[in-house]
């Protein structure tokens, strides 16, 4: 069958690993029986579907969400030029690059610290809500905004480093300097439980759940 | 490109219910979808084509050329680029007289006062520990093929290692972070760029390469002791 016809012919006629009786390796693709404890290539532990993904996911979620709010509540960069202190946001931060001028800069640093974390937090939940209830989304659009999700997520880092260089960096005594704020470290926290979320995900999980509901209808 | 295993898809199914045993022993014959899991007969691309899964459209395999030639130039490069970006200073600046020289270090330790300490550590892994352990692993892994040595010991443990660090590998992320900064701040002082930034900048431009290049499938094939 040509990969035209397979695809015309829809997945209900498709063959997973699992339901072959196999399972690929996480670590290296390798197949083996189901069952399998470890994978003979890489010595992966081997599991179907990734463990707990939905409780994973929405523990880390959670956790990832709780954190991104002292990240926007409490100063992320504190400035001390000529014995005046300003304390700035990520918000803040932002708005004042537009005050400079710097249209193109405040919109990078807007896109990664609110509009990449916030997206990232309603694409998991999406996700894995769909996983359960099933979703309006296509299992295409769905696959997309997984791979999405998981590409993009670590770009949010970017605010985390822009505050550690510009501490390095502004250290001219009573002139000028900027020192971190509480809120980097709950940003950096917040980034690394949404991407340790959307790893937990398991994308199969996606297709599993359409063959199932397809299954239910039938029946 | 890939076919679907439709055509022997009831025997095998077959097989699986009952005997259990041909399919087990065309394990390498076929390959599943690491994405959506559907089971598809292997079938290798032309040179330079990417095979897909052709229901959820996942690479499957990539049938590149020298995949561990390019992957092995992309971790010495990387090691070396680091090396040379935590001795070279980074960036400095200038204003009224003053003078600060930064480093990488100095840009890894700016968490280090107060209850902020751990997430020094955090941005020593992203920026420079996982990278260097990356480009480790990778020539671990990968130098003895390249020299027509069987794979060494652990070689497939620390092949996994370098791809399961990869998303928390992030050298690229912080030259953005520092173009941004350098916006914030050269409105205050007179900035300029040490070598170790152009190092960084390389190494930014590596990660592309390295995305580029390398096929996953292929380099497990080759390090598969079965298949030597």
């Amino acid at each position: 069958m040509r990969m035209d016809d397979m695809a015309a012919s829809g997945p209900q006629k498709t063959i997973t690993a699992r339901k072959a009786g196999l399972v690929s390796c996480g670590g290296c693709g390798t197949l083996a029986p189901l069952g399998q404890h470890r994978c003979d290539r890489c010595e992966a532990t081997l599991h179907s579907r990734r463990p707990d993904a939905e409780q994973r996911v929405w523990a880390w979620l959670v956790a990832g969400i709780i954190l991104y709010i002292p990240a926007n509540l409490y100063p992320m960069l504190v400035t001390r030029t000529f014995g005046q202190v300003q304390e700035g946001t990520i918000i803040g931060g932002a708005i004042e690059l537009i005050e400079y001028g710097a249209w193109f800069v405040a919109f990078v640093v807007i896109f990664a610290s609110v509009v990449i974390p916030v997206a990232k937090f309603v694409a998991i939940a999406a996700l894995i809500l769909g996983v359960r209830n099933g979703s309006r989304l296509s299992a295409h659009r769905r696959m997309q905004l997984y791979e999405v999700t998981e590409f993009i997520g670590r770009w949010s880092m970017i605010d985390v480093f822009v505050v550690a260089i510009l501490t390095a960096l502004v250290q001219l005594g009573f002139i000028a300097s900027i020192n971190p704020g509480p809120a980097a470290v709950c940003f950096a926290l917040s980034v690394v439980f949404t991407m340790l979320s959307a790893q937990s995900f398991d994308p199969r999980l996606i297709w599993d759940s359409i063959e199932e509901h397809r299954a239910r209808g039938r029946t | 490109m890939m076919t679907g295993i439709s055509a022997n898809r009831e025997t095998l199914y077959a097989f699986t219910m009952h005997t259990r045993h041909p399919i087990m022993e065309n394990l390498d014959r076929l390959v599943a979808c690491r994405s959506c899991d559907l089971l598809l007969d292997r079938v290798i691309p032309p040179p330079g084509k990417i095979s897909r899964c052709p229901r959820c459209h996942h690479p499957l395999i990539s049938n590149k050329r020298s995949v561990i030639d390019n992957t092995l130039a992309a971790a010495v490069s990387t090691a070396i680029l680091m090396t040379a970006a935590i001795y070279f200073p980074f960036i400095s600046l200038a204003e009224a007289g003053l003078s600060r020289d930064a480093s990488v270090m100095d840009a890894i330790g700016a968490f280090s006062e107060g209850w902020s300490a751990p997430l020094t550590i955090a941005v020593a892994a992203f920026i420079v520990v996982i990278p260097v352990l990356r480009a480790v692993a990778l020539i671990y892994a990968l130098l003895p093929l390249r020299l027509g040595n069987p794979p060494a010991k652990g070689a497939a443990r620390s092949f996994r290692l370098a791809m399961a660090l990869k998303p928390w590998s992030m050298a690229e992320i912080f030259i953005v972070g520092v173009a941004v900064a350098l916006v914030k701040v050269t409105d205050l002082a007179d900035v300029s760029l040490g070598p170790s930034f152009w190092a960084f900048a390389a190494l930014m431009l590596i990660v592309v390469f390295e995305n580029k290049t390398l096929c996953e499938w292929t380099i497990w094939r080759l390090l598969d002791p079965k298949r030597r």
